[in-house]
């Protein structure tokens, strides 16, 4: 044979070694070479730092909670109905008479609640160990557009079971636009496109829902992944494991994304599972965190509920929102207290990552913001009392302390030196 | 004073006295002034009497709109036959739902509200709230029904189990703390039963108990089902785990 038809003798070898599937792949490569070197440069030969913990799972887990959404939200559109007349009774009869649609709602009811667990997590995973510093402030942007987007995501998707509380939910968050001076009125019409939360406004809901806001957060992901797999994963010890390659020119301290994190991370999702399931199968109101008990009243235009709170995953900035007297002013602070993590890789300037080598001063702050986020969540689905409001007041300050702050407290904070290697011990 | 309508400031004022309430009648495990209805819908026998309970006393006026007969008959180990005999009086057939005929205009102009549809009722108050409802009316001069209602003052809702439960009157404990507007705060002590029903006292809390634990069933008739198929699905979980740990274990040999 001559050495011109070198492909065709490599794609007879591996026909030969692999069969019909091997056969296949070659038809494929031989059409789209790219798609290899894809495979290779993201899972196969992307090098991850063998030293992930437990903090770790949680990306791959959004991964899987965003396809456990997009599949049941399909499943879910074959039955419901976006109007006003028909959504909650569509409901009812996706819960009743649609086969397995009970487990396919409740699957997506709890995905929502579990999305922002898991992405709460993996934020949380960031700020331990610096994921968010340079050369990752890419991959900590495009994180914090899809939490914006989930957030808008979860917020349209409430309204559409048309309970109650979804009604009331919907109007008091779109009525915060109100504040903004001036055109304050006219843009929460825009929003509703009625003079109140009505059929119209479903409909625009429910496509900003289905279509919309899931593009734009596939195409977020990609970029995240993209920007990530550029520059490289962190990992809890914060070291660059760039800077130490072994004779082949890998990471002497990375290994292949695939098979390695891909079985790993597998034993995560079937905990997950379990964790999911229990919620799922045995509690899927979840005591009235997930589902609301006012949502399994029909959406009333003349019945407001007797306390009015968004969703658990909205409330530490609901109680933020609360604890502001002046109501533009409130909204303000609210918007940025979520803004403010965007610029979290510019607000820290300690010279390590990882809270392994940080001083007392950023563990300090670091775990009084979690507990501040916890107590501001507990006490924004409370009803407002003075006392309350007055300890969402302190909790709020140790929330923006954290942010504002920041500068000065990592830049004075004593770091411990960071080693050259991961540290990694063989189980 | 009688209240007509509902307003938010009656509401707390009642909530304020039924959680008055709780300590002096000793209920046993109340969240919020409510008793334990005890439900279980794993108890076929007592869904059933819930059903008949359900038919022969709610629907006059209240319907269940998502609830198809033929679902009920299935979930409760009923034949078609017997649902029809035992359930359906107004020729409906078996894959209806539980709609009911009076006309929601006229309710409103007869009892000033519609009758809510129970579909869902146990799963938006808690059969805890309905069980603790039925319980609690008491007479009441004023109300145009003759009757008022401890967990929900001013109820539009007649006390239609009167026969069974037969009549109650509220006994208060002394008119203390006046509050600053002048209104008498009245405490809440016990009820007195004032005229015997056809049926004893602890007949008539396991009549209402089967009538809420039939609610609590039609607000998520998939219940039973949902647990039986997560104990599978955990013990499936469970074989996925050991198989998934022991092949990680297996890949991360390499990895020193």
């Amino acid at each position: 044979m001559s050495a011109g038809t070198t492909s065709s003798t490599v794609s007879k070898s591996s026909t030969a070694n692999q069969g019909r599937t091997g056969a296949l792949m070659d038809w494929v490569n031989a059409r789209a070479p790219r798609l290899r070197r894809f495979t290779k440069e993201h899972l196969t030969e992307y090098y991850a730092p063998k030293n992930f913990n437990f903090w770790y799972y949680f990306g791959s887990l959004a991964m899987l909670v965003l396809v456990l959404q997009i599949v049941t939200g399909i499943f879910l559109t074959m039955n419901y109905k976006p109007s006003a007349t028909e959504a909650f009774a569509s409901v009812e009869y996706i819960m009743r008479d649609v086969d397995w649609g009970w487990l396919i709602r409740y699957m997506h009811s709890t995905g929502a609640s579990a999305f922002f667990i898991v992405v709460y997590l993996h934020m949380f995973r960031g700020l331990l160990y610096g994921s968010h510093k340079n050369p990752r402030e890419l991959v900590w942007l495009f994180g914090m557009l899809i939490y914006l987007c989930l957030m808008a995501e979860a917020f349209f998707g409430y309204l559409l079971p048309w309970g109650n509380m979804s009604y009331w939910g919907a109007q008091v968050i779109v009525s915060l636009f109100g504040a903004i001076p001036g055109i304050g009125e006219p843009l929460v019409e825009w929003i509703r496109g009625d003079y109140y939360i009505s059929d119209i406004t479903l409909n625009r809901f429910f496509a900003l829902h289905v279509v919309a806001l899931p593009i734009a957060l596939l195409g977020l992901v990609v970029a995240h992944l993209f920007a990530l797999h550029e520059v490289g994963s962190n990992n809890p010890d914060g070291v660059d494991i760039k800077k130490v390659k072994g004779p082949d020119g890998h990471p002497v301290d990375g290994i292949p994304f695939h098979p390695y994190y891909t079985v790993k991370d597998l034993v995560g999702v079937v905990v997950f599972a379990a964790l999911f399931s229990s919620v799922l199968f045995f509690a899927p109101e979840m005591g009235g965190y997930f589902l609301e008990h006012a949502n399994f009243d029909a959406a009333d235009p003349l019945k407001t509920p007797e306390h009015i709170a968004p969703v658990w995953y909205f409330t530490p900035f609901y109680a933020i929102l609360r604890a502001v007297p002046n109501k533009l002013l409130g909204v303000i602070l609210m918007g940025v207290a979520v803004v403010s993590f965007f610029f979290l890789p510019w607000l820290d300037r300690s010279k390590v990552r990882s809270i392994r080598y940080r001083g007392w001063i950023y563990k300090v702050f670091l775990f009084s913001f979690a507990i501040a986020f916890v107590a501001l969540g507990y006490l924004g689905m409370q009803p407002a009392t003075p006392t309350y409001t007055n300890l969402a007041r302190v909790f709020g300050v140790v929330y923006f302390a954290f942010f504002f702050l920041m500068p000065w407290y990592t830049r004075i904070d004593q770091t411990k030196p960071v080693p050259e290697r991961v540290t990694y011990h063989a189980h | 004073m009688l209240i007509k309508k509902l307003t938010p400031r009656a509401f707390i004022v009642a909530l304020t006295l039924a959680a008055a309430a709780v300590p002096a009648i000793g209920f046993a495990n109340e969240g919020g002034g409510l008793q334990s209805a005890h439900v279980d819908v794993g108890n076929t026998a007592s869904l059933q009497r819930g059903a008949r309970n359900f038919v022969n006393y709610c629907m006059g006026c209240h319907s269940a709109r998502y609830v198809r007969y033929n679902r009920l008959g299935a979930d409760l180990g009923l034949s078609e036959q017997q649902v029809i005999d035992n359930l359906m009086f107004t020729g409906e057939r078996p894959f209806d739902t539980m709609k009911i005929a009076m006309n929601p205009e006229d309710a409103k102009r007869w009892f000033g509200t519609t009758p809510p549809d129970l579909s869902l009722m146990a799963r938006a108050r808690g059969p805890d709230y309905i069980y603790t409802f039925l319980k609690s009316f008491y007479v009441d001069p004023s109300r145009p029904t003759g009757v008022n209602n401890l967990v929900l003052p001013g109820t539009a809702m007649p006390h239609v189990l009167w026969q069974l439960q037969g009549i109650q009157t509220a006994v208060y404990e002394g008119e203390s703390d006046t509050k600053g507007e002048g209104a008498v705060h009245k405490k809440f002590k016990e009820f007195e039963l004032a005229k015997k029903g056809s049926l004893t006292p602890h007949e008539y809390d396991e009549f209402v108990r089967d009538t809420v634990n039939f609610l609590s069933y039609i607000g998520e008739p998939m219940q039973l089902e949902r647990r039986n198929l997560g104990m599978r699905v955990l013990a499936f979980l469970l074989v996925f785990f050991l198989l998934a740990y022991f092949l990680k274990k297996e890949y991360w040999k390499d990895v020193h």
